[in-house]
């Protein structure tokens, strides 16, 4: 049974993390950071198996990846409160010299991260080679990979959604962050894409819908879910209802917030509604 | 003048297939990847032999790139294979990101470079790859220059950790190089000693460079041909060595002379030795259809263009 007040108390303490790390830049991505908070919370602390210390190969253990790397905030806070780096280094967040640059790299060596993002639409096949080679060396973990939804406009997504499924890519659970938003606004205006699961489906996915993406309950459930699905003969997708800005009321149900950080004024409000749990970085 | 005899007319691009089938037989690590031209890029002996360990994409070239990035991760050795033209200008960004700044073991091997890929015409016989692949921080970029230098380059780069682009072509053309010509990536090879004139050649236009340094001794010029199968990083110190002696250059590639090897050179002589030298490249301009030899010669890109070049380039001494 997960321990929910842990986790409920670790979201808050990402929230606060995100928010202060941009508010610090004046520059960074909240709105879908705080969108995927609980999502990143429950799958590497309830979820994924993950070994002690951090090696590129990352043989037998579970292994993620980040596609729309621009919420490289909440990725950072969730590896730093898991203990790949010290909780201290989120205050370097974009600043010269750090490793915690504006989207994640593995350039400047920064532990938990295993490639680079940020250009959209190339973390699924990444995670796709990562599930082929666990594969070949007969490794039984699998192989997550979080995408945006706008980020699916990219082409490339869909070579690679083709051909996980022809190949029978089983080993890798993929998650769409279905927010409905993207920079220019809503989905749904700048580039209509129709039904998405439905689009998964025909490619021959393993499709599960998630409608509540920011209740860690429903998360915890369907990523097990989605668990018991892998070695089937076809690659998962969970298509995950998300609200960009969850957790702050004021960010929430716009698109405004995708790529500007709050004022001073705006971080107290936010951070007044995401109270401090396990400690300021 | 050092003889060089040719050993029989065979592609570049067999060479590639000959040292992946020696890889797959002793390197476990090697896996192959290919966007729908096995034949082209002599695969088929490695996927005979290694089935589970060759990955064909499909017509996917962004996707084949990441995949192999992907499968370095647990610690495999992915080798790409498909025209230079979609190894590299399709999937720059591929590259970039996935690969090189996320300093990914891939290697992209590229076949059909330049003009002599023939007939298919400008569409598919790009001559801005090596421009394309240098300036990318930590990407080794190595163009072979017949059979068994490719062979040789294609096992030398599995043993070497880190990015590499290797281009190599269609076209029957001359081998020459012989096993006591040892391959080391980022070394230049000195395969005739010279007075009057460096030649600095690479690819295809290696085997032209010693026609032409045969021509150039029967008129009494001294011409020292260097093989540059490794463009980055440059052998800097045997060229400048070269030049200090000789006071002029020629660079011979199969590629545009914005982004090439003699601009490498120049480069590195201007910062280090200035000294006159000759462009046999393309001149800014695409290609078009016909035959390779044709291509070659109406591209300027044959051993009387390197002869006219050095006589320019030691009238300028």
């Amino acid at each position: 049974m997960p321990d929910y007040n842990f986790l409920d108390s670790l979201v808050s303490q990402v929230r606060r993390d995100i928010l202060r790390m941009v508010h610090k830049v004046n520059s960074g991505h909240p709105g879908g950071s705080l969108g995927c908070t609980e999502f990143l919370v429950a799958l590497y602390n309830e979820i994924m198996q993950i070994k002690e210390g951090f090696d590129m190969n990352g043989e037998n253990e579970d292994l993620f990846f980040l596609s729309n790397g621009h919420i490289s905030p909440v990725l950072y806070s969730v590896l730093a409160r898991k203990g790949y780096f010290p909780v201290e280094e989120l205050q370097t967040f974009r600043l010269i010299d750090s490793r915690l640059q504006g989207h994640p790299t593995t350039h400047e060596g920064l532990p938990g991260v295993r490639i680079s993002s940020g250009s959209l639409g190339q973390g699924l096949s990444v995670a796709i080679g990562a599930a082929l080679s666990k594969k070949l060396n007969r490794d039984d973990k699998t192989v997550f990979v979080l995408m945006g939804d706008g980020e699916l406009q990219e082409g490339q997504n869909w070579e690679a959604i083709m051909y996980a499924a022809a190949n029978k890519v089983d080993n890798l659970i993929a998650t769409v962050d279905l927010n409905g938003k993207q920079i220019d606004g809503a989905t749904d205006d700048v580039l209509p894409m129709g039904n998405i699961a439905e689009k998964f489906a025909a490619f021959g996915w393993e499709v599960i819908l998630l409608k509540e993406g920011n209740d860690l309950k429903s998360i915890i459930e369907t990523l097990k879910l989605a668990q018991t699905k892998t070695r089937k003969g076809q690659p998962i997708v969970i298509i995950m209802h998300t609200e960009m800005g969850n957790g702050v009321d004021y960010m929430m149900h716009t698109h405004a917030w995708h790529g500007k950080a709050p004022n001073d004024e705006q971080l107290e409000v936010a951070l007044a509604q995401n109270p401090e749990t396990l400690g300021d970085y | 003048m050092k003889k060089y005899t040719d050993q029989g007319k065979v592609d570049t691009r067999s060479g590639f297939g000959a040292g992946l089938t020696e890889l797959g037989r002793t390197n476990p690590k090697v896996v192959a990847l290919c966007a729908d031209l096995i034949g082209s890029l002599k695969m088929q002996d490695f996927i005979d032999e290694n089935p589970e360990r060759f990955f064909q994409i499909g017509i996917a070239e962004a996707n084949m790139m990441g995949i192999a990035a992907g499968l370095t991760i647990g610690g495999k050795i992915p080798f790409t294979g498909t025209f230079a033209n979609f190894s590299t200008g399709r999937v720059y960004d591929q590259i970039r990101q996935s690969i090189a700044y996320s300093d990914k073991n891939v290697k992209i091997c590229a076949s059909h470079a330049g003009v002599t890929l023939g007939e298919d015409g400008a569409t598919h016989q790009i001559l801005e790859d090596i421009g394309l692949m240098k300036m990318l921080p930590g990407m080794t970029v190595i163009n072979p220059c017949d059979y068994n230098q490719t062979k040789a380059a294609t096992i030398a780069i599995a043993e070497y950790q880190g990015p590499v682009y290797l281009r190599f072509g269609r076209p029957k053309v001359a081998n020459f190089i012989t096993d006591d010509i040892p391959f080391e990536i980022g070394k230049g090879i000195v395969l005739n000693p010279g007075k009057d004139i460096t030649i600095a050649a690479t690819g295809h236009l290696v085997w032209e460079a010693l026609q032409a340094a045969e021509a150039l001794e029967n008129e009494g010029i001294s011409a020292e041909v260097i093989n540059i199968h490794t463009i980055k990083p440059l052998d800097t110190e045997l060229l400048i060595s070269s030049v200090e002696k000789t006071g002029c250059i020629v660079s011979a590639e199969e590629h545009n002379y914005l982004g090439g090897l003699g601009e490498s050179i120049a480069g590195a002589l201007a910062t280090h030795h200035p000294t006159p030298q000759e462009f046999v490249a393309t001149k800014d301009t695409f290609g078009e259809s016909g035959t390779p030899a044709q291509l070659m010669e109406k591209y300027g890109l044959n051993k009387d263009t390197i002869i006219a070049a050095s006589k320019k380039a030691i009238s300028r001494k």
